[in-house]
């Protein structure tokens, strides 16, 4: 099987364990989408570094794209690359870190250390907020006061 | 950088995604066990795959990159830690989101 085949086969393994394995439906939650655009824009930079400079290579029959005949280095764009990666790249990344937050979320919505959930960030509350009140806890579920454990 | 090249970029990955845990109280870290259960399958099945694809050789690393520690003779130690530091940082970023957003997750409550 190639990584083609492979990287299709672990989104859609991913996305269905997000749906019907775990039942967390992070993919039909806008907070997972724009975590995910973080995440995919510090691969499309980091990877496309050392793809760029050749610390990753791939072989030719396991990818759509082709290396140039002259021994080069890969495109920026096209022959199935984005930022010199291959786009079977972000099929693995996506698997990945989609699999990650939806055992994350699982775990918690199990009661394993479900709170303290995240947040406020620094600047609403605590030293570096100027005048601000602390959200109300209504905001935060979970937040001080919520009392399931913290196992 | 030469052979810290692929630990240099980890270690970027790293920083940029720990500091969340401060400025926006993500607090991932903090519950690390919850943290390690999250890992744990992911880890397995990737880390099997790559040594699978390096083994079949459906890609290889640059040796000049990386500092020549090998596990199993096929994967170079910071391969292992990719797949520590990029999950957690993807879950680092989801809770940055919901610091910052307040917008639901699915664990709110608990539901066994």
């Amino acid at each position: 099987m190639t990584y083609t085949q492979l990287g299709f086969l672990m989104v859609v393994g991913a996305v269905l364990i997000d749906l019907l394995v775990l039942r967390t439906r992070l993919v039909t939650r806008k907070g997972f989408w724009v975590a995910y655009a973080i995440v995919l824009f510090f691969q499309l930079l980091t990877n496309g570094i050392l793809t760029g400079i050749g610390a990753f290579r791939y072989a030719d029959d396991a990818i759509v794209g082709q290396m140039p005949a002259d021994g080069g280095p890969p495109p920026m764009f096209g022959e199935g690359r984005v930022v010199f990666q291959p786009f079977e790249d972000l099929m693995m990344g996506f698997s990945l870190c989609l699999l990650a937050m939806a055992l994350w979320i699982f775990w918690g919505r199990r009661g394993v250390q479900r709170t303290p959930m995240a947040g406020p960030p620094i600047w609403r509350s605590g030293r570096w907020a100027r005048g601000a009140s602390p959200r109300p806890a209504s905001t935060h579920p979970g937040g001080p006061g919520d009392s399931d454990a913290s196992t | 950088m030469g052979r810290f090249t692929y630990f240099a970029v980890l270690a970027f990955i790293f920083v940029g995604s720990a500091w969340l845990e401060i400025a926006l109280r993500t607090r991932v870290f903090r519950r690390w066990k919850r943290l390690l259960l999250a890992l744990a399958v992911p880890f397995m099945v990737f880390v099997a795959w790559d040594v699978w694809a390096l083994a079949t050789g459906h890609w290889s690393i640059d040796p000049e990159r990386t500092v020549g520690l090998d596990l199993f003779g096929v994967i170079p130690i910071e391969e292992i830690v990719f797949f520590i530091v990029v999950p957690t940082a993807s879950i680092l970023s989801l809770e940055a989101v919901r610091s910052v957003r307040g917008w639901p997750l699915g664990d709110e409550e608990i539901t066994p």
